[in-house]
């Protein structure tokens, strides 16, 4: 039977919030194409994940599991996804596009001979194969991609381009999966990860942002916008330029080189909107804009946009929200 | 140390694009082109590793007659040397295509180390550096935001999500995708630009390394993104668009 295969991404038994959004893209081309949709989560005990998973609409649930995968290696990764995709055969394989993900799909797919089409942004119908949407040149051109060879198709989404509340309940049945690893064959030795910042910030967890670009001018009139995140109860974030000025330490970056977040609000304030900021955070629900330039390529993502002066409008914004708040 | 540079030239960041005649690519004739911005990033860490370490290092690159520009560039920044793979038209190759041209020409030279930026601005494909070590068969780091080399082996600082950071350490040779901004890149001098000209490039065609066109995926259609979002402007003075919104996050976003 037909089938794609959607690779779930956990770290330290959480799920990456991607991961819902790439199973919501996957149920949705599976039920198009009329073939089977199923799970797979990798890992050294994801017993408690898998049995979650098993809550949605999928035809199995893969718990690819081994003592080995409990710290991420590009090696140990690659070796047991290939030989659950030997095993099961899957048509499409779908992945969340994450650093890990970019880390060792493309090791992946050349296993197979084939190459990933990368960071899709949608799809559409072509008898019984996809068409992928892809940006080119840091969005400013979109491609179709087609498949041209025969075989196992791989590609990842990009982040906010589906729903995670898209993804649909049911029931499925868990197959347990030990692959055929040993030590040898993983060549990097990781280290624990660490945080540079004393501060934690998960930016991608926030459900309101209020975000700070070069229109702030300077470093003094932050607390402007601190007090606003604070009246919202949304976190501060802040486009790339005014962490590379050490305004705001670089874990409140949103953009390609930093976070990528999809929270209910983004509030963009003096953020022209350069495509490498879009990037991070287009996938947020409700975005709103306020810039002084009403030809800012932020209004081209944002669903409300105030055009005016920031140290006009921020205060008067700060004022009506705490009315409604109380 | 011998470091392989893998550096591709794209479209200038600011350009205007046009799509050609075919819908496949862009019309190239009126762009401007550089090095790619996070190649020109793993050339510097290639550059600072040889100065800390001694070697040489090698630029190379895949692309038209027009890349020995980039070239050039990479020799006067003070690349020891150069590969040129002359391929007229690299839509003729996808991701896996390339690095196949890459990792044939790399394998002539047997470096400790291969770097390479993590992404192009033009495709994006973020891939070739990954590929690469698979065809090769050596183990790889990506996003790479401080190289530290040791004894046989080399530590590598990696970015993950959410600001962590990760160190993790690799046997020689390996690869690593550099992530931009590692540190801050050098200008070439007017010493250096002479000194680029006496500088070997070695050219080599698709077929003398053995490796045919190729592609699994092809860009089908190529063509401008249509707005999708109507941006609702709200007007009137500061204090009116204020409530205004307020009024909008309240009902219509309901994250009020």
């Amino acid at each position: 039977m037909s089938s794609v295969l959607v690779v779930m991404e956990q770290n330290a038994g959480a799920w990456h919030r991607m991961s819902w959004e790439t199973l919501a893209a996957g149920q949705e081309m599976a039920r198009q194409l009329g073939v089977e949709i199923n799970g797979a989560v990798v890992g050294a005990d994801v017993s408690a994940l898998a049995s979650e998973l098993a809550s949605k609409r999928l035809n199995r649930v893969y718990a690819v599991t081994h003592d080995l995968l409990g710290q991420y290696s590009p090696d140990g990764m690659t070796a047991a996804l290939e030989q659950l995709i030997r095993k099961t055969a899957p048509d499409f394989v779908l992945f969340p596009h994450t650093y890990q993900v970019r880390d060792f799909a493309p090791k992946l797919a050349t296993r197979f001979g084939q190459t990933l089409v990368p960071d899709v942004i949608g799809y559409r119908l072509s008898g019984q194969d996809l068409v992928l949407v892809r940006q080119l040149f840091q969005g400013k051109l979109n491609a179709d991609i087609r498949f041209k060879s025969d075989g196992v198709r791989f590609a990842s989404i990009q982040a906010g381009a589906f729903r995670a509340e898209a993804v649909e309940a049911g029931q499925a049945q868990v197959e347990t999966i030990t692959p055929d690893l040993n030590p040898g064959l993983i060549r990097t030795k990781a280290e624990e990860p660490f945080r540079e910042a004393a501060r934690a910030v998960d930016l991608s967890a926030a459900e309101l942002i209020v975000s700070v670009g070069r229109g702030i001018g300077e470093k003094e009139n932050l607390p402007l916008v601190q007090e606003l995140a604070e009246a919202l109860g949304a976190e501060l974030a802040a486009s790339r330029p005014i962490c590379d000025n050490g305004w705001l330490p670089m874990e409140r970056q949103v953009g390609s080189s930093g976070q990528t977040v999809a929270p209910k609000l983004y509030l963009a304030v003096g953020i022209s909107g350069a495509i490498q900021h879009l990037v991070g955070m287009k996938g947020a629900k409700t975005i709103v804009a306020i810039n002084k330039d009403p030809n800012a390529p932020i209004f081209e993502v944002a669903d409300y946009g105030i055009v005016g002066d920031l140290f006009e409008v921020v205060p008067a914004l700060i004022e009506e929200i705490r009315k409604v708040k109380g | 140390m011998k470091i392989l540079v893998a550096i591709k030239q794209v479209a200038a960041r600011d350009s205007q694009f046009k799509v050609d005649a075919s819908g496949h690519w862009v019309e190239e004739s009126d762009l401007s082109f550089e090095i790619n911005e996070p190649d020109a990033y793993a050339l510097e860490e290639a550059l600072q590793l040889k100065e800390r370490h001694g070697g040489e290092v090698v630029a190379l690159c895949a692309g038209p007659a027009r890349a020995v520009s980039g070239i050039r560039e990479a020799l006067a920044k003070g690349a020891d040397r150069a590969i040129h793979i002359e391929v007229e038209d690299l839509t003729q190759f996808d991701a896996l295509g390339v690095a196949r041209l890459l990792a044939k020409a790399a394998e002539t030279e047997s470096a400790d180390l291969l770097l390479t930026g993590l992404q192009s601005d033009d495709l994006g494909y973020g891939q070739t550096g990954v590929i690469l070590a698979e065809l090769l068969g050596v183990p790889h780091a990506t996003i790479i935001m401080a190289v530290e080399k040791q004894d046989g082996s080399i530590r590598v600082k990696r970015e993950l999500e959410n600001g962590w950071f990760q160190n993790v350490t690799l046997p020689l040779p390996a690869v690593l995708a550099v992530q931009s901004g590692i540190s801050k890149l050098r200008y070439a001098t007017l010493m250096g630009i002479k000194k680029a000209k006496s500088k070997e490039i070695r050219r080599l065609t698709a077929s003398d390394l053995g490796v045919p066109p190729s592609l699994n995926i092809v860009m089908e259609r190529v063509y401008t993104p249509e707005k999708t979002k109507r941006t609702e402007l709200l007007d009137g003075d500061p204090k009116q668009a204020a409530a205004a919104l307020v009024e909008k996050l309240k009902f219509e976003a309901r994250v009020l």
